[in-house]
């Protein structure tokens, strides 16, 4: 094969690739059978970061950049006037066992401009994963792209070879997806993810009663949705990955702050900022959700649909709940603990564990590494010493905001209000 | 007083298990543990040379593992740490172990206990970096070799993730800084030891140990890392917070950022 044709290919279909943000490669188990090439561990490992920080786990490509759709948030949009260039089954094989053996990566990410229809396009994605996993007897991470509008039995193939399928719902509201992708179909979407969902339930049913039957998609799926490009709220956003979350038993939502990418009045100018910050308070948002044990109407609702900028949504939250605190650390349970600022559950862990052999004091704390810069105002311990003003959340908050730094801090640099 | 004494040991973790051992038996008050290689003796005590016995540290180990196994787990992972006084601290550990009842493996308010985990921890860390940043190269006679330089010990700890992933290939793994390296030979692995001229770093001159090929590959890594960068979003200091500046001369797709 000629490396020259490959490298221009893999810079034009990485390049459209790199969107899509998820690059999990945890989840799954996959021994390695017969002395065959890898595994999965369920823990996943990232092998390298790009220079934007991200975790660079798989080898994220597309199939191929052509694509019969137009939708605006899209690179490889057709009437985006771009280089296209598509590879051939045996060449995404080769790279991928390539790279993969000499370390570079966990797996595979396979997706695709959708090219003459949906179920061929889904056709040639199963195609590479069989042959990875039946020639090439690999048993590393393979992610593929369900293709909306692809067909109930390709969907069950390809949950057969891979082991995470994602959907990207990309627009959060469905007048949004009328707005900017009038040719797709909301059910279009939704179709693969349910029969996913489905199957997973069935084979893992199944699982339990006969050993032998093969695992289904064992990462299960994700979607992901652009942030910023419709003028949605941050409730909007939550509330729908929400709705994902329990509805479809998504693993993961994606929050992915628009990258201007195409000169249209429906969306940001191009040379706008990434909204990086809100992504990441979405992402701490999510976070709470799912880990901490907040529920969404808890931090967002009619009276707050938008997320502070400039504190993370668990202070805001204790902040407007002042009521709740403070919280003694030596006999609050951990449902309690969990949500006071400035401590996360790995701590929580901790605190739980060692207050059993003594009453914690400060010292312990932050020992033990508990943010107290932001946790001080909201605990008690074993001191005397703790916030015995009864200061008002403004307050609070400026007083936290004075004694951190953040990186983010100069994007809403206006003057910050002294008390 | 007159039985506290600095225990010199091999320098192998066995050793280190034995003098625990000795320690326990004689009862001795310990205020140093030692490498053979780096002792240096006590103004006011004695020296004791312990001569390592597997069945003597396996005792101790397995006594450790019945108290807890995640303490033998931490135990094993600090003592890889290689950190000045280690031995000693986890001497100490030891004790607290077993003078008590209960689980004092969680006993975060305690300095020791937290000192341990903590090192565990990093070791741990290291282990999983170790994980992603081995990068191998295939040379000319069919080996996937890779050099690294772990801030710890963590060849030990990586070998079973390596043997079971790269089941149906030869591959060299080779710890510049301690000089040894692990080697599969499609059955099992064996420690080496190598003299090397120079460590195989990044260069932008081929190797001719390397298969061409391996030229070609390294060269689609490396674009592949730039293509799927995307520059509107850059933020180098988180870059370089996950891929530390250390590791970067090993890293076949910071090539170019190393030549600079």
């Amino acid at each position: 094969m000629s490396f020259e044709r490959i490298r221009e290919k893999l810079n034009i279909l990485a390049d459209a690739a790199k969107y899509d943000v998820s690059c999990a490669s945890s989840g799954s188990t996959r021994s390695n059978k017969n002395k065959g090439l890898g595994n999965s561990t369920g823990m996943g490992i990232c092998h390298s970061y790009t220079e934007d920080g991200r975790c660079v786990s798989l080898l994220k490509i597309l199939m191929t950049n052509h694509c019969i759709f137009d939708c605006a948030y899209c690179v490889t949009r057709k009437s985006n006037d771009i280089p296209r260039a598509a590879f051939k089954i045996q060449e995404v094989v080769d790279l991928t066992l390539n790279f993969y053996r000499r370390n570079y990566i966990e797996g595979l990410f396979l997706s695709s401009g959708i090219f003459k229809s949906a179920d061929y396009t889904m056709e040639r994605l199963i195609a590479v994963a069989k042959k990875l996993r039946e020639e090439g007897n690999f048993n590393g991470y393979i992610h593929l792209k369900s293709i909306p509008g692809a067909s109930d039995e390709l969907m069950r193939q390809a949950g057969l070879y891979a082991d995470r399928l994602s959907v990207n719902i990309e627009v959060p509201t469905v007048s949004g997806l009328k707005l900017l992708a009038p040719d797709k179909k909301h059910e279009d979407f939704t179709k693969p993810m349910l029969k996913v969902k489905n199957e997973i339930i069935q084979y893992r049913a199944e699982r339990k009663i006969i050993k032998s039957t093969p695992k289904y998609a064992p990462a299960g799926q994700s979607t992901q949705m652009i942030i910023g490009a419709t003028g949605e709220s941050d409730k909007d956003i939550m509330y729908s990955a929400v709705h994902y979350y329990t509805h479809y038993n998504m693993k993961r939502v994606y929050y992915s702050g628009y990258v201007p990418v195409a000169d249209d009045s429906r969306l940001p100018a191009l040379g706008s900022q990434v909204p990086m910050l809100r992504e990441n308070r979405l992402y701490q948002t999510d976070w709470l959700l799912r880990f901490y044990g907040f529920q969404v109407t808890e931090i967002l609702n009619s009276e707050h649909p938008n997320l502070d900028i400039d504190v993370d949504p668990k202070l805001g939250w204790a902040l407007r709940n002042l009521h709740h605190f403070p919280v003694d650390i030596n006999k609050a349970d951990k449902v309690l603990l969990a949500r006071v600022p400035g401590i996360g559950m790995r701590s929580v862990d901790k605190l739980i564990q060692a207050r059993r052999f003594r009453k914690l004091n400060w010292e312990h704390l932050k020992r033990i590494g508990l943010a107290l810069n932001r946790a001080k105002y909201f605990i008690t311990c074993d001191s005397s010493h703790w916030e015995h003003r009864d200061l008002e959340a403004d307050k609070i908050k400026g007083m936290i905001l004075q004694n951190s730094s953040g990186k983010f801090r100069k994007e809403y640099g206006k003057q910050l209000q002294l008390f | 007083m007159n039985n506290s004494r600095i225990l010199i040991y091999d320098g192998s973790f066995n050793g280190f298990l034995t003098a625990i051992f000795v320690a326990f038996e004689e009862k001795v008050q310990v205020v140093g543990i030692q490498k053979s290689s780096v002792c240096q003796s006590g103004l006011f005590s004695e020296t004791q040379t312990v001569l390592t016995q597997v069945d003597k540290a396996k005792r101790v180990w397995e006594g450790i593992k019945k108290r807890s196994r995640s303490a033998i787990k931490n135990i094993y992972f600090a003592y890889l740490s290689e950190q000045e006084g280690i031995e000693l601290l986890l001497y100490r550990y030891v004790l607290k172990l077993f003078s008590k009842d209960g689980d004092v493996v969680r006993n975060y308010a305690d300095g020791t206990v937290l000192k341990i985990s903590q090192l565990a921890r990093s070791v741990g860390r290291e282990k999983h970096r170790m994980e992603a940043f081995v990068r191998f190269q295939l040379t000319k006679d069919g080996i996937y070799f890779a050099h690294i330089e772990p801030d710890f010990d963590v060849l030990p700890l990586i070998s079973k993730h390596f043997r079971s992933r790269y089941a149906d290939q030869y591959w060299l793994i080779y710890d510049v800084r301690r000089r040894y390296g692990l080697y599969y030979n499609l059955e099992k692995t064996e420690i080496v030891t190598l003299d090397l001229k120079q460590a195989c770093t990044n260069s932008i001159h081929r190797n001719p140990a390397l298969q061409d090929e391996e030229h070609a590959y390294q060269d689609l890594w490396n674009n592949y890392f730039k293509s799927t960068n995307i520059k509107s979003r850059i933020n180098l200091k988180l870059h370089t917070q996950h891929v530390p500046k250390r590791y970067w001369k090993y890293l076949s797709e910071k090539k170019p950022a190393v030549q600079a």
